[in-house]
């Protein structure tokens, strides 16, 4: 039985805050193929080209017939817990701190003995489904989830150094006055976010939606202008420290290419709002978060991107915006190993175009910004670092697997 | 193909370099003291030593190569066994066939470790790469962890309780208040053992070893060397080695003995039965009991009832790890894989003082480690008898 | 130095003349205004530190700012509406610099305004204002007095869901100032030298129109008009000598003689 999470008391002033302890963070090359697993939540192993076999733990030879042919593959994700155990000491000063914790020998249905973190709701003798997640240090381990769903599963404390669930946290949407913010208020809200912070610029300017938002009981509006570096830097001395969860819905989409462009002024904007809104939030946000990364329930969890799946391969009918949108996804990456330090994973999900006024002339199929915030809020429970939302992102992301010249051909019309 | 024995070989010159807790010295002068103690015992001058072989976890940025120069060796035959508990038998078996075959004289096997106030933390992390990708980031919890599991799962299967694993550990306690060199004396009840704190369930205190630096070390020769140095020997009845065996049983639950015991009992022409003590690896008792297993000694799973029914201390029906093993002597690290053969040499030829198994005329070596992933890879099984 | 500088310089000194701001702070936090989303956009004005006695520069403290041509109180030149286009001096760096000094007349229909965000400056309205104060005089600044720069941001966009409402020029007024009375420019208060809801007049947007398609000026968030006398204040408005520039942010002063 997994005990409810309690929603935190305030914080009391005069403690010192947890600083953020990282577990070994060394992987061999080959294991990072379990990395890029978790990124996006799926359970892969090596599975021999030439003779079947499934290794477990990764190696650079099938152990079976020493092919050098071990790819990556998505595997059954079923086993019995074989044998578990309760740590209650370790010299590893992450884990020393948050003994005792259980581990497993779970028998995978695909072969391979796997020892794993362990579910409070796995017990030894029984069935379980493994699932790769990230632990703070952005590497992939695995935890044995019961087989059957169980009350309160996600408030599990192991299962919680590996996700970061809205629940009684704090979520800041940077830009509320679009359809996306709105919608990931909403969702934020329906997750148990115990307060959700909207940013709305230009206050003097009315936009669609704002009663709505507004009659949202945990929403409070703040002035951000992710535009302006003042700004951000004055909403972060104010609640920074009270942000576990920053979503950033800025937006600006417009069509036009490189070439096919008549002037820089909007290029400007693109890159303004994107790029350097990102790199405002990064830099008054960033420091704040990376240090509350271990502080309690509703510590530091996630900084969240909604990008372009054009980032990764440019759309030429939305050229200039596909390139801010790559300049954001190169700049998530290095806040990525930069908030790291503090166990605070950067989230990037990925889009096609969205269901909104600004990619009216799009032909189906559009993404709802009701469906990328559900998708927000999933990928945040899992924990993981990169999820392709809506059908168009999917198809992008299986066509850059396959050969992504072929894509830059077919994009390019 | 049938193998070749050990006729000629003699293993004699048994050191101990008095352990300590913490160490501020490197590995390289324990190793040091060893070497000297072994010339100082054999009346080997060092130019003399033409064959080493080095076991040690803390000897880096070195390896047995750089020892030669830092110490001064010219050796025409050098080998590193880096197999933890299984390197005592290990390099007895490679320096025998090297004096059989005239490949060098006078081969000193040592095995040393320090021990820095860090050194453990630092060794389990960079251990291995399985470890460093598959176990360590599980709850850090280091060989403990990775043993209570294959522990739970051996009581799960054999009915064994931790009463059973107690016995072992309490008489190993007995056997080392006879020792000088153990470091842990305090005496030890099965009611003390049984209500020491937990460490990962089921292992509880008493089950671990604890971390120490020391070295030991021993010559091998050929007979006709040693009796011309009027040094007492013992003369190898067989041996075996075998890592990474039964890699597909989920668990670990036998060891690589239970694979080539019957060509070990065959070479030496004994059985089971002749063996008149048994030096073990026991990091942790739970390997204790599959060595009694897989050696041939019970049927497997039999071990609990087997330790239920007999008397492990010096004076008892079956004397084991007669010096108080590492859970009594200390782990010196890759010591610890030396420490039954160097215990097993003083045996047979009389020099084990107040440990004494008397009228001991056959005795057995087994070593196993090297916790790669989930299991022990390594193991070792050596047979030696009185000259 | 002659004699009427001298006595000017210590007109200064004494207080005889005093100077008047009538400029907004330029911040991140002042209105621009608001093109249809699919046009292009006004900058707004953004600054970002270079360094501030730190590590990026130890005994200085300066910043880098950008912002567009009509940001903040500003000038338009004859060139920013396509009725001036092709007029000689039309731009903020061939404008004559003697044209940056010039009187005003300071029309207050702050009541009118104030009952009413459309209120609209007819003819007769300002020979009433004639009527009390005196003909307009030749290449005179006519500053529509609103008080709107008091309001906050919100009330002065004053945005509803058909565009802004703010006070302005009627057509008529505008040909009439520029081909009766020769004025020098149209000074406002609000966003724009015209009403918020110009783009619906004939022509759309009458005081460009007509003011730069005779190669007349703008000034517009102006502040302080309500400080002004109705007539005598001197203005000075020298916009940045930005090549072939529409327009410029700038600092509009106004000298008023005290009365003795």
């Amino acid at each position: 039985m997994t005990e409810p999470l309690l929603r935190p008391r305030r914080k009391d002033p005069l403690r010192k805050t947890r600083e953020p302890l990282l577990p070994q963070g060394l992987r061999s090359r080959t294991a990072h193929g379990l990395t890029a697993a978790a990124a996006e939540g799926r359970f892969m192993l090596q599975v021999c080209t030439d003779c079947g076999f499934t290794l477990y733990p990764p190696r650079d030879a099938c152990p079976s017939c020493l092919s050098d042919r071990v790819p990556f593959h998505d595997v059954a994700p079923g086993g019995m817990v074989l044998a578990e155990t309760t740590i209650r000491t370790s010299t590893d000063p992450y884990f020393r701190e948050r003994m005792p914790w259980r581990i497993g020998t779970v028998t995978l249905d695909c072969g391979p003995s796997f020892v794993a973190h362990l579910h409070g709701d796995a017990a030894e003798g029984s069935r379980v489904t493994m699932t790769l997640r990230l632990d703070k240090s952005g590497n992939a381990v695995a935890i044995a989830m019961p087989d059957k769903p169980t009350s309160h599963q996600e408030d599990d404390v192991q299962l919680r150094e590996l996700t970061c669930d809205p629940k009684f946290r704090r979520v800041l949407i940077t830009d509320g006055r679009n359809a996306t913010g709105q919608a990931m208020a909403l969702a934020m809200a329906a997750a148990h976010a115990s307060i959700v912070f909207v940013g709305i610029a230009d206050a003097w300017k009315p936009f669609p939606g704002e009663t709505d938002l507004r009659a949202i009981p945990c929403v409070e509006i703040v002035p951000l202008d992710i535009t302006d570096t003042r700004s951000v830097a004055d909403v972060a001395g104010e609640i920074a420290h009270r942000v576990d969860i920053l979503v950033n819905t800025s937006e600006h989409h417009r069509a036009g290419g490189i070439m096919n462009r008549h002037g820089l002024t909007i290029a400007h904007e693109e890159m303004d709002i994107r790029y350097f809104g990102l790199l405002r939030l990064a830099q008054h946000f960033g420091p704040t978060m990376r240090a509350r990364g271990a502080d309690g329930v509703n510590a530091a969890a996630a900084f969240v991107n909604l990008l372009s799946v054009h980032a990764l391969m440019n759309w030429p009918e939305y050229g200039a915006f596909s390139a801010a949108e790559a300049a954001c996804l190169s700049a998530s990456q290095a806040l990525r190993a930069e908030l790291r330090g503090g166990g605070v994973k950067v989230l990037n999900m990925f889009a096609g175009p969205l269901d909104t006024e600004w990619f009216q002339s799009v032909p189906p199929p559009k993404l709802s910004p009701a469906a990328l915030a559900k998708a927000t809020v999933d990928a945040l429970r899992m924990g993981i670092e990169d999820s392709y939302v809506g059908d168009i992102a999917q198809d992008i992301r299986a066509r850059l697997d396959v050969q992504p010249k072929a894509l830059e051909r077919e994009l390019g019309g | 193909m049938k193998r070749r024995g050990y006729e000629g070989v003699a293993v004699c010159a048994p050191i101990s370099v008095p352990y300590r807790r913490y160490s501020v010295d490197s590995a390289h002068w324990w190793i040091g003291r060893a070497l000297h103690a072994l010339t100082q015992r054999t009346g080997l001058k060092p130019a003399d030593i033409d064959g080493l072989s080095v076991s040690s976890f803390t000897l880096a940025p070195d390896t047995a190569v750089g020892l030669t120069q830092h110490l001064g060796l010219s050796p025409r035959w050098l080998d590193h066994v880096p197999m933890g508990g299984a390197s005592g038998g290990v390099a007895l078996r490679r320096a025998a066939r090297a004096v059989q075959a005239g490949d060098a004289d006078f081969v000193a096997c040592v095995a040393a470790d320090t021990n820095h106030v860090d050194s453990f933390r630092k060794t389990l992390s960079s251990f291995s790469r399985f470890a460093q990708d598959a176990v360590y980031p599980y709850g850090s919890g280091g060989p403990n962890a990775s043993f209570a599991l294959i522990t739970r799962h051996y009581m799960n299967r054999t009915g064994a309780t931790r009463e059973d694993f107690g016995r072992i550990c309490v008489a190993q306690r007995a056997n080392a208040q006879r020792y000088d060199g153990a470091l842990m004396q305090k005496s030890l009840t099965l009611d003390d053992y049984m209500r020491a704190r937990a460490i990962a369930d089921p292992i509880h205190l008493f089950d671990c070893v604890m971390p120490c630096a020391g070295a030991e070390a021993f010559l091998v020769c050929r007979e006709e060397d040693a009796q011309a140095m009027k040094l007492p020997f013992v003369r190898v009845l067989s041996t075996i080695e075998r890592h990474n065996a039964y890699q597909n049983d989920p668990i670990q639950f036998r060891g690589g003995w239970a694979q080539d015991r019957d060509d070990f009992w065959s070479m030496a022409g004994i059985a089971p039965g002749d063996v008149d003590f048994l030096q073990t690896y026991d990091d942790y008792p739970v390997i204790v009991m599959m060595q009694i297993e897989d050696l041939g000694f019970c049927a497997k799973g039999e071990a609990p009832v087997f330790v239920r029914d007999h008397s492990l201390t010096t004076d008892g029906d079956f004397p084991h790890n007669t010096s108080g093993g590492q859970l009594s002597v200390g782990q010196a690290g890759a010591a610890g894989g030396y420490l039954g053969m160097v215990e097993a040499i003083r045996q047979l030829t009389d020099e084990a003082g107040a440990t004494t198994v008397p009228n001991a005329r056959v005795g057995l070596v087994s070593g196993f480690g090297m916790i790669n992933y989930d299991r022990g890879l390594a193991s070792s099984a050596v047979l030696l008898a009185r000259s | 130095m002659t004699s009427a500088l001298t006595a000017f310089a210590a007109a200064l000194a004494t207080g005889t003349i005093r100077v008047i701001d009538l400029t907004h702070t330029l911040t991140p936090e002042f209105p621009t205004i608001v093109m249809p989303p699919e046009l292009g956009q006004c900058a707004p004005f953004r600054m970002e530190e270079v360094s501030r006695y730190d590590e990026r520069g130890p005994a200085w403290y300066w910043n880098n700012f950008s912002m567009g041509e009509h940001t903040g109180t500003h000038f338009d030149a004859p060139i920013h509406w396509v009725t001036g286009k092709e007029l000689p001096d039309n731009a903020v760096d061939t404008i004559p610099p003697a044209h940056f000094l010039a009187p005003a007349c300071v029309i207050d229909c702050s009541a009118e305004s104030a009952a009413d965000a459309d209120f609209v400056l007819t003819v007769p309205f300002v020979e009433a204002w004639e009527a009390k104060h005196g003909r307009i005089p030749p290449q005179s600044w006519v500053l529509l007095r609103t008080d709107w720069h008091k309001r906050p941001p919100k009330a002065y966009v004053n945005l509803l869901d058909d565009g802004p409402h703010s006070p302005g020029p009627a057509p008529a007024v505008v040909k009439w100032l520029v081909e009766q009375r020769d004025v020098h420019g149209f000074g406002t208060e609000t966003i724009g030298t015209d009403a918020g809801q110009a783009a619906h007049f004939n022509p759309p947007y009458p005081a460009h129109h007509y003011m730069h398609g005779r190669g007349r000026y703008g000034l517009q968030c102006l502040t302080n008009l309500d400080l002004l006398p109705p007539t005598g204040a001197l203005i000075l408005a020298a916009p940045l000598k930005i090549r072939q520039g529409s327009g410029s942010p700038l600092r509009v002063l106004a000298l008023v003689e005290t009365k003795p």
